[in-house]
């Protein structure tokens, strides 16, 4: 039977030779090498549950009053997206399900980069000749960003609403084209026509979609053709030797299994823990907005810099040239992923000036700078994603808004720089401690040694 | 009788007996490994439950209409589904499966003579033009021109070079100030202590240039600059409703209504949480906004209703490079 069938393909498309190769390519093992393929089971996840909500939705802006069966909104006008994200959530048949698996996938999906991102900073594989793998992720991290802004945009109700109320006045803020930009994507003064909501739908289920596969397929094929990179665990593992379960047998069931398993969590979460109940914000329209709206956890940390800028434009005798929401809006996220993008550069131009090829990661430790650095940065930007949350904070426990808005605009300058010394310090002492012990075995096996050949004497 | 039961034992000997299958004698590629009964039936029984789960799903599916739940129920079946068979294959690949370490070469770190090729053969295939830099010129300048043109139906997606409509507003003098249900607001309806919503007569209530909001503040309250002294009547005042920072509706009306009456009364989006006064004029007193509320100047008709006396008193909404190309028109 088996033979057959390897006969059979073999002969009409020569693959026995590559499969072969394929079926024994080799994946280093270590837990941290999983959070990249768990984005990509998130990321399929979202293909098949966004197929099933395409089937139900309307992108139309047309206006129209509701009479389904959620009570409390009968009788208000809405548009017809609107009201199909209503009738997805309550008439048809999992479509709650779907549509919370929907979202909950783009949460984890997301989350999956930034940790497999972390790790990739964090060991150093970003660096030769794995640096163009590296960007192409991280242009799927943008893009996976803007997709899932889109995503919940498209429901039109009273907080997606809001957000593009934003995201347009960041439009909007951009110097010089930013009028024209918002103008050009908006089809005319915000709230935009009906052409607008066209246009994030095909963006949001074609062109986004279609570019983070295409960016994924790159992805892959450039890990394959170099292969993985690995930990130092054992000596056998080497610059030159890789040391890994085949594909086949031993890594295709783990891996069939991870992506069973994370679907299956997805589906759980879909299904238990409600996320995003749209039928309680209501419609929206320009003249409405609700107290304590949070954006999709991945876009906290824009909010948190849109909150924290003081008030400030860029003024020229009384005229705005750069308004206020640029700076946390558009200038911000440039700064973190233009860092991000020219780490690899400047860490060997100005830190290691080392050209060289590696297959073995670093740990946190074997680098200190770029541990202290890269530790430094990510705490920045997860102190403005905290602040982004205040004004929870000030609903919980009561502390003044002002005064907490106040003490981050100082700590996220001075915080990073104390964490940055801190963990640089750790790692020096790190080594060192490794130093002293790799020293202490040495002299340990020498007296032995020592004692060994007096006691022949 | 017999028959059957012979067949039921052959079947059982057939999926529960021990037994591996025979190979052909060869030198294996795999190692040979010692069989693990005991987690073949934790895989099976792994199997087995996913299998049940997932048939409960098309009857949670079937039965949706008259079980409570019934979208717990469907992700409970579906997600346990997956994660048990998932947990099934994670057991095969760990405890059933050889998994062998293995090691071997990394790819060459590159491969000289191929790139020698490589480029031998690019600078070969162009010797046959006699004017290289023209020519690559001209496929550039082509590529360029074609490229351009291409783009150009970008253009239709809105209208790029008019960004005048940006800075109107229904807005004129004398316009009716209406509410959601195109009710006119008159004068008494305004209470200190609380905000309203208004818009103008006829006008769309999306346009961000539409709505506003209006709120009674006591006179003597009042610190508005010379040129606007003469927007509030009778103590209302209206503002733009969009917030000049992110463009959110300003839906928080900070109003102490007891001791400490400090911080005193003040406007507030709740996106970023601009904060302001609307007794000067609609100045920033917290928040990121960078830009005060526009102003609305309003006048009461002969019968108590609230009219505009004109547009406002700066650009609306969110700003941008080009708010400078305002013109104010203050009521006259």
């Amino acid at each position: 039977m088996i033979r057959k069938a390897v006969r059979f393909l073999d002969q009409r498309t020569g693959d026995a030779p590559l499969l072969r190769k394929a079926l024994r390519y080799l994946f280093p093992d270590h837990w941290s090498f999983l959070l990249g393929e768990v984005a990509l089971y998130a990321f399929i996840t979202l293909v098949a549950t966004g197929t099933y909500l395409a089937l139900f939705y309307s992108d139309s802006t047309k206006d129209v009053t509701y009479h389904g069966p959620y009570a409390p909104l009968r009788g208000q006008h809405m548009t017809e997206a609107y009201h199909s994200v209503l009738d997805i959530s309550t008439s048809v048949r999992a479509g709650l399900l779907i549509r919370q698996t929907h979202h909950w996938a783009a949460d984890v999906f997301v989350a999956a980069i930034l940790l497999h991102l972390l790790r990739v900073f964090f060991t150093g594989a970003y660096r030769k000749p794995r640096e163009l793998t590296y960007l192409l992720g991280l242009g799927m991290l943008m893009i996976s960003l803007l997709e899932g802004y889109l995503g919940y945009s498209l429901a039109d109700d009273l907080l997606s609403g809001m957000g593009l109320a934003i995201g347009y006045a960041v439009a909007l803020s951009i110097p010089i084209v930013g009028a024209n930009l918002a103008e050009l994507i908006w089809n005319g003064p915000f709230p935009g026509t009906d052409a607008f909501f066209s246009r994030m739908y095909i963006a949001h289920v074609f062109l986004f979609p279609a570019l983070i596969a295409a960016l994924l397929a790159a992805h892959l094929g450039l890990v394959a053709l170099k292969h993985h990179t690995q930990f130092r665990s054992e000596p056998r593992q080497t610059q030159r030797k890789i040391v890994g379960v085949p594909m086949f047998p031993g890594q295709t069931p783990r891996s069939l299994g991870l992506l069973l398993v994370t679907a299956g969590v997805l589906f759980l979460l879909g299904g238990l823990v409600q996320i995003n109940p749209i039928w309680l914000w209501g419609p929206y329209h320009t003249y409405l907005s609700t107290n304590g709206a949070q954006p999709d956890w991945y876009l906290g940390w824009l909010i948190g810099a849109l909150r924290l800028v003081p008030s400030f434009d860029l003024t020229i005798g009384g005229y705005t040239l750069v308004p206020n929401p640029f700076w946390g809006g558009a200038l911000f996220p440039l700064i973190v992923f233009g860092f991000l993008a020219l780490w690899p550069l400047a860490e060997r131009r100005w830190i290691t000036h080392d050209y060289g090829y590696h297959n073995l990661l670093d740990r946190p430790r074997d680098a200190p700078l770029r541990t202290a650095i890269g530790l430094g940065m990510f705490t920045w930007v997860s102190m403005i994603f905290v602040a982004g949350g205040l004004d929870r904070v000030t609903v919980m426990f009561d502390v003044d808004y002002v005064t907490m808005i106040w003490v981050f605009r100082v700590a996220i300058w001075v915080v990073p720089v104390i964490v940055g010394l801190i963990a640089h310090r750790v790692c020096i002492e790190l080594q060192h401690g490794e130093e002293s012990e790799r020293m202490r075995k040495r002299a340990e096996h020498r007296a032995k040694a020592l004692a060994e050949t007096t006691d022949v004497i | 009788m017999s028959r059957a039961r012979d067949l039921l034992v052959s079947t059982a000997v057939l999926l529960f007996g021990r037994g591996r299958p025979r190979l052909p004698e060869r030198e294996r590629i795999i190692p040979e490994k010692p069989g693990r009964p005991g987690w073949e039936l934790v895989a099976v029984s792994l199997l087995g439950l996913g299998a049940l789960a997932a048939i409960a799903f098309p009857l949670v599916y079937g039965l949706a209409k008259h079980i409570p739940h019934e979208t717990q129920f469907l992700g409970l079946s579906l997600g346990l589904s997956f994660v048990l068979i998932g947990a099934a294959l994670v057991v095969t690949g760990r405890h059933l499966i050889v998994t062998e370490e293995i090691e071997e070469d990394y790819p060459a770190e590159e491969h000289p003579e191929e790139q020698e090729t490589l480029v031998q053969v690019v600078e070969e295939s162009g010797d046959r033009l006699t004017r290289k830099r023209l020519f690559l010129l001209s496929l550039g300048g082509a590529g360029a021109a074609l490229g351009v043109a291409l783009l150009t139906p970008v253009v239709s997606l809105g209208p790029v070079f008019r960004v005048g409509p940006l800075l109107g507003t229904p807005w004129r003098r004398g316009r009716r100030l209406v509410d959601e249900d195109d009710r006119p607001w008159r004068a008494s309806d305004i209470e200190e202590g609380t905000f309203y919503t208004a818009f103008p007569e006829g006008a769309d209530k999306e346009d961000l240039g539409s709505s506003v909001v209006l709120v009674r503040l006591p006179k003597d309250r009042f610190q508005l600059p010379a040129q606007l002294a003469r927007y509030p009547a009778d103590g209302i005042v209206a503002y733009s409703k969009i917030c000049t920072h992110a463009g959110c509706a300003i839906s928080l009306y900070r109003t102490p209504m007891f001791e400490p009456t400090d911080p005193k009364p003040a406007l507030v989006c709740p996106c970023h949480y601009s904060t302001f006064d609307p007794a000067d004029g609609g100045s920033v007193l917290f928040g990121p906004a960078g830009r005060k509320l526009p102003m609305l100047p309003l006048s009461i008709d002969s019968s108590g209703g609230l009219r505009a006396a004109g547009n406002f008193d700066g650009p609306v909404g969110p700003s941008w490079w080009g708010v400078r190309l305002w013109k104010a028109n203050p009521p006259s």
